[in-house]
């Protein structure tokens, strides 16, 4: 127990003194990672980019049966 | 050109997956191929112990960081678009798609992510082996996340390796290894990854110039690029070698697409390559689709039969063949593949009416067809015509096909030039007093971007209209949605891609101006 509790201190001491001595590029580069993810996983996500297919049909037989029809009715 | 009641929604989807692609391939290939460098470069540092190369090695590293960070996540926005835009595709396509993106995701996560910290954080703290090693997995653990999406992206080309059900209108993976190893894939695989070096090279290339230009940091000027001449070099030979083996794969597995990156009509024996060439419209169609004729151009008698059958009695089929058929030949025509697709599609209806009319034994035996390798050789392999309403819509736009793979190889052969010239020069010990080569080197930097987006537009427009080749066209696979939220979400992209480069580029020069002391 003693060692696993060692091994993910030294891991987090890892982490913590690389983020904390980044260079300047490092601290930009992950503003701009930051805010890139916020816009990719919150804004785009969630307003824009839901699953047509789970958006519309509750059970998978439903997507199937809607896929289904397209490709047969489809032009 | 179908009869697609939405050719808005089609077009601006695609444009939007396009525009997607093509900026999220501006940060991957430098990443593909600096990566190896890096790794290269701290090899000779573990082996020497030379302090130069550490310093080298961390410089370049630094630039590697930059462009991994900015081009981390662009690529899931393609997943996104699978989901909204092309929701019947991405159901049609099942696990086919789903287990390598998987595989992808793990290995991108696992492999990149723990051990980019190492690279950055771990000099002084881990073991000098165990960083270098942990550089070589980053280097590997990128390119294998290429694999993956590229085994997605030939299945599409090529499908194989799956059977179609139609009681859950999705292809089902009975093959992994037919997936894995289909012939579109390794070629494809090899011929991407090795444009990637070639990227990273000149990238290394260009920027040491610079510093020669500069008269700064001249000895890790000429160190990079005695590193980056051979690594380059070694990749432009690759890129030729590996893109002469997609070429003739693809002559087997879409020759369509062959037939119109050479603007090649008719069936011939002893076909000539054409090495330089311009075309025009011309009077003559096939059906209500104009043809092209060459104003002028330089071909290699008799190349391609030999490229593309091993000598020149080869015949190389041409776009009036692959439309029209030729028996002779055993080739299909178009129409005939309308009637077969149209088959395969009223079994997938009358298979509905069954199910609905609790015709179990019906339905169980239009399953067992489906199962069946002779129906699927015969027929439903070419499912997606029976949604082509003319013959000629099969053919993709042959100016932008030629065009592009031209000019991607003309570049191929100027890479392999520069690089040479620049080992040559830097073993005679006149590489700084070429001034002219050094800004030539400096102003090549962009060129293999540019070539490897030539090479995704011949491999993306160069196969319309197929989404899935044979299988699904682009008009059946779009999701039915409203255009306009597409149109605002392309200008979003647009904005939000710009941003990213732009923060790249200034964050790049930047540093590059610092140089590696700091």
């Amino acid at each position: 127990m003693d060692s696993v509790i060692s091994a993910l201190n030294r891991i987090f001491r890892f982490y913590y003194e690389g983020f904390s001595q980044m260079s300047w590029w490092g601290k930009r580069v992950w503003i701009i990672i930051l805010i890139k993810l916020f816009v990719i996983f919150i804004i785009l996500r969630i307003f824009f980019f839901q699953d047509f297919l789970q958006k519309n049909h509750d059970t998978e037989g439903q997507k199937s049966e809607y896929v289904l029809e397209q490709l047969i009715n489809s032009k | 050109m179908f009869e697609n009641p939405d050719l808005a929604l089609v077009d601006w989807s695609r444009a939007q997956f396009a525009l997607t692609a093509i900026y999220h391939w501006l940060f991957v290939p430098l990443t593909l191929g600096l990566s190896f460098i890096v790794a290269i470069m701290e090899t000779i540092y573990y082996r020497n112990g030379g302090e130069e190369w550490k310093r080298m090695t961390k410089f370049w590293m630094t630039l590697f960081g930059i462009n991994f960070a900015i081009g981390v996540a662009t690529g899931i926005i393609l997943e996104f678009q699978f989901g909204t835009n092309w929701s019947n595709y991405s159901w049609f396509v099942g696990d086919i798609f789903g287990a390598p993106l998987a595989i992808e995701g793990i290995l991108a996560f696992f492999l990149e992510s723990t051990f980019v910290a190492v690279m950055f954080f771990g000099w002084n703290k881990v073991s000098k082996r165990f960083h270098l090693v942990s550089t070589w997995l980053v280097a590997i653990g990128a390119n294998l996340s290429a694999l993956w999406i590229l085994v997605a992206n030939a299945w599409m080309q090529n499908p194989v390796g799956m059977i179609f059900n139609p009681g859950t209108a999705r292809n089902e993976m009975i093959s992994f290894w037919d997936v894995l190893f289909n012939e579109v894939a390794v070629s494809k695989f090899l011929h991407t990854i090795s444009s990637g070096f070639l990227v990273g090279s000149m990238f290394v290339l260009g920027i040491s110039a610079w510093y020669l230009i500069s008269k700064r940091e001249e000895l890790l000027a000429k160190r990079s690029i005695l590193i980056a001449g051979i690594f380059g070099l070694l990749s432009s030979l690759l890129v030729a070698y590996t893109g002469d083996t997609s070429a003739r794969t693809l002559a087997k597995a879409q020759p369509v697409k062959f037939a119109a990156f050479e603007a090649l009509y008719d069936v011939t024996q002893n076909a000539d390559l054409v090495a330089v060439g311009v075309l025009k419209k011309s009077e003559k169609k096939i059906g209500d689709k104009d043809l092209n004729d060459f104003v002028f151009k330089i071909s290699i008698p008799g190349f391609l039969s030999v490229m593309t059958g091993g000598d020149q009695s080869a015949f190389v089929p041409g776009i009036n063949d692959l439309i029209n058929g030729n028996s002779s030949q055993g080739i299909i025509s178009v129409a005939e593949k309308m009637e077969r697709g149209k088959t395969a599609r009223n079994l997938l209806n009358e298979y509905k009416t069954a199910k609905q009319n609790n015709d179990l034994m019906r339905a169980e035996g239009i399953l067992g067809m489906f199962r069946d390798k002779k129906f699927n050789d015969e027929y439903f392999r070419y499912f997606g015509y029976s949604f082509i309403s003319k013959p000629e819509d099969v053919i993709p736009g042959v100016q932008v096909s030629f065009y592009s793979f031209h000019l991607m190889v003309i570049l191929g052969f100027y890479f392999i030039l520069v690089f040479a010239l620049a080992l040559y020069f830097l073993f005679r010990g006149t590489l700084q007093s070429r001034r002219w080569f050094l800004w030539v080197a400096l102003c090549s930097i962009l060129l293999p971007y540019v070539a490897g987006e030539m090479g995704w537009v011949l491999a993306e427009m160069g196969r319309q209209p197929w989404i899935i080749q044979d299988l699904m066209p682009v008009s059946a696979a779009v999701s039915q949605i409203g255009s306009g939220s597409v149109i605002i979400t392309f200008l979003l992209f647009a904005v939000l891609f710009t941003i990213l480069l732009i923060a790249e580029i200034s964050i790049m020069i930047r540093q590059i101006k610092l140089g590696p002391k700091h």
